[in-house]
């Protein structure tokens, strides 16, 4: 167990930092530890949680993914049109929307690999195609999702079988210990454990990690390098879709908004940083990047429950990001050789 | 790309740029002669009228091309150049100027500190900057458009006109003319491209590397304060996001103009090219009308499509 906590050291500090912070917020909330405030607070975490994992995988491999926060817009756009109707066409509607971004993620793959353009430059400019797309998709924001399932998936286990009449409305007595579990908590951990882990554990996902740490002994290990990048440009573009087809049904709505796609792209760098990721690669988790993710939103439901001035809560939020990432640099007053500062 | 195979991997995009320039220009040139019947492009005044545009942005450009040249990136251009503008109109008369430079040498500082002292990726720490100005701001101004104006200098740079041409031009050629010095013939020059190459080996061959890192943010930040002071006398006044329309494109410029963006290559003049390839770009697509949606496709593709051209890069698995 202590190996296992210093090996992943700042895993555990994140962690750590996140039930800090979160057992703080519901101690200090009027109406705190009650089921009501917790699927609040996952429903509004569950976007940015999904493309911070999204931008996890190509900055393991020591790059960066610009257009996440675009592709997420995209896939809420489309979510927008298509998740209504039938139980058969919202299925449909949500597989075209996930396909979508997860196309979306491999051109971005073949573009870096095959075009040789650096992946940061390249999906700055594949993200503005995004952008485009979803403002032609929905010029003004709108759209229509199915009422049941907008309840259905934003609130806790016992609304999702009651409204679905799953398990006896949801009084079945083997589902009493879940009935309060938020939905959106739960559809996050399946597809973030679901997807990640297994694919961390693949030939693939390791890659993705050796490439990170030194690229040309990967690629002279004869490990698969150009396929591992274009997996994790992919993956990302699936998770980021993930965020948008949730963002779409949460919201009921679509909107192609140019300033939020840019702030949930530096904002899921952010949550990868205070993930314990390393931006220049090999070391972190998708995992990770959920806490970052939970982190940044704490800090930011924060500001409901103490009454601090508005006007201040930009500054107090960008303070706390750059201490925290501040924290990182600790390391450079353990390193004795002064050349290991320099990659 | 035979006539193009001979030139070095720094001047081929420049050249490219440049011919891609010249097809804009065109392009929208007859775009204009079959609708309307005129060439508003190729009239001197138009053509000086979107330089003076583009100054805002080349400005920003110059500054960011000597951090991108560091293998480092500045993202706290957009409410640096705000923070600027907004801090020399509320002091204003005389100080204006300084103060707002100020704030610039104060950012750069800053960054430059985090960056070679701290060691945190430059991306993320000039991105926490970005933010904390953006907080200063908000609590300055109380989140509403600051009631303060422009000095009658930051107003006679910016729009005024010296013998019919835009003083904001001026202004341009003058920074870069001072960078490209700095780049091409003094010691800090060689030692950024040095420093970019490869900081190890700089370090180890006398380079205070730190020293670069920290003169480079300052360079940057400077330039982002000079443009926001001059948006601001351009506008007579400063406002909230002001900044934010310049970043992703200041970026795409120095690209597009050749500077490798993880450091130790490039020249000044392929960022001019593409400055000048941007502004342009954006004319041509608002004479003819594009949606916003189009333009954003345009400018994505365009990016991909100049980068694929320019040849594809050797020395991914060195």
């Amino acid at each position: 167990m202590r190996d296992l906590i210093l090996r992943n050291r700042a895993f555990a500090g994140a962690l750590a930092m996140f039930l800090v912070l979160f057992l703080g917020y519901h101690a200090l909330h009027p109406r705190g530890f009650s089921t009501a405030v917790f699927i609040q607070n996952a429903n509004e975490s569950v976007a940015i949680a999904f493309v911070a994992m999204a931008q996890t995988i190509p900055v393991l491999m020591g790059g960066l993914d610009l257009s996440v926060g675009a592709v997420m817009t995209l896939a809420n756009c489309i979510a927008s049109h298509l998740v209504t109707g039938s139980p058969v066409q919202m299925v449909l509607g949500m597989i075209v929307t996930l396909a979508c971004g997860t196309a979306f993620g491999l051109m971005n793959g073949l573009i870096v690999v095959y075009g040789r353009i650096q992946p940061i430059i390249a999906t700055l400019a594949t993200g503005a195609i995004a952008i485009g797309l979803a403002l032609i998709i929905r010029p003004s924001p709108g759209g229509e999702i199915d009422g049941d399932l907008n309840w259905a998936v934003t609130n806790a286990v016992f609304d999702f079988a009651e409204t679905y009449g799953l398990a006896d409305d949801g009084n079945a007595a083997w589902l009493q210990p879940f009935v309060n579990i938020p939905v959106p908590l739960i559809i996050l951990l399946v597809i973030g454990f679901g997807v990640w882990i297994p694919f961390k554990r693949t030939v693939t996902g390791r890659t993705v990690y050796a490439i990170g740490s030194a690229e040309s002994a990967a690629f002279m290990s004869g490990l698969p390098v150009r396929r591992a990048k274009i997996a994790a440009f992919t993956l990302a573009g699936f998770f980021a879709s993930c965020g948008g087809l949730y963002l779409a049904i949460q919201t009921s709505s679509g909107n192609a908004d140019v300033s939020q796609a840019g702030a949930y792209t530096l904002n899921s760098i952010a949550a990868v940083v205070l993930g314990g990721s390393s931006l220049l690669g090999g070391i972190g988790g998708a995992i990770g990047s959920l806490v970052g993710a939970g982190i940044l939103r704490v800090i930011s439901f924060y500001f409901r429950i103490l009454s601090i001035d508005p006007l201040l809560q930009p500054l107090i939020e960008g303070l706390v990001l750059l201490v925290a990432v501040s924290l990182g640099a600790l390391r450079t007053l353990r390193v004795k050789n002064r050349l290991e500062l320099f990659r | 790309m035979t006539p193009f195979a001979r030139l070095s991997p720094e001047n081929r995009p420049i050249a490219i740029a440049a011919i891609f320039v010249v097809v804009i220009v065109l392009f929208g040139t007859v775009y204009t002669l079959s609708t309307q019947g005129t060439a508003p492009m190729l009239s001197p005044g138009y053509l000086l009228q979107q330089l003076q545009i583009g100054s805002f942005l080349g400005i920003c450009a110059a500054g960011m091309m000597v951090v991108i040249l560091l293998g480092h990136i500045d993202l706290s251009v957009p409410w640096t150049l705000t923070a600027a503008a907004m801090m020399a109109t509320t002091v204003g008369g005389p100080w204006a100027i300084p103060t707002g430079l100020a704030v610039g040498l104060l950012v750069g500082l800053l960054n430059g500190f985090g960056v070679a002292y701290l060691r945190i990726p430059s991306m993320i720490f000039t991105l926490g900057v970005d933010s904390v100005l953006r907080g200063l701001m908000v609590a300055h101004t109380g989140g509403f458009a600051p009631q303060t104006t422009a000095s009658p200098l930051m107003r006679f740079l910016a729009a005024d006109r010296i013998a019919g041409i835009p003083v904001a031009i001026f202004v341009w050629a003058g920074v870069s003319l001072v960078i490209a010095g700095i780049l091409t013939r003094t010691g800090l020059g060689k030692a950024i491209y040095a420093t970019g190459a490869k900081e190890g080996a700089a370090y180890l061959s006398g380079i205070r590397t730190r020293g670069v890192i920290v003169a480079a943010f300052v360079i940057s930040a400077l330039c982002a304060s000079t443009a926001g002071v001059l948006l601001a006398g351009y506008s007579a006044k400063a406002y909230q996001g002001m900044g934010n329309a310049f970043l992703l494109p200041a970026i795409a410029a120095v690209v597009l103009g050749g500077t490798h963006i993880l450091g130790g290559r490039g020249r000044y003049a392929g960022t001019l090219v593409g400055v000048i390839l941007i502004v342009f770009l954006n004319s041509v697509l608002s004479i003819m009308q594009m949606p916003e949606a189009f333009r954003q496709i345009i400018y994505g593709v365009v990016i991909v499509g100049m980068l694929l051209v320019y040849g594809r890069e050797g020395g991914s698995r060195t």
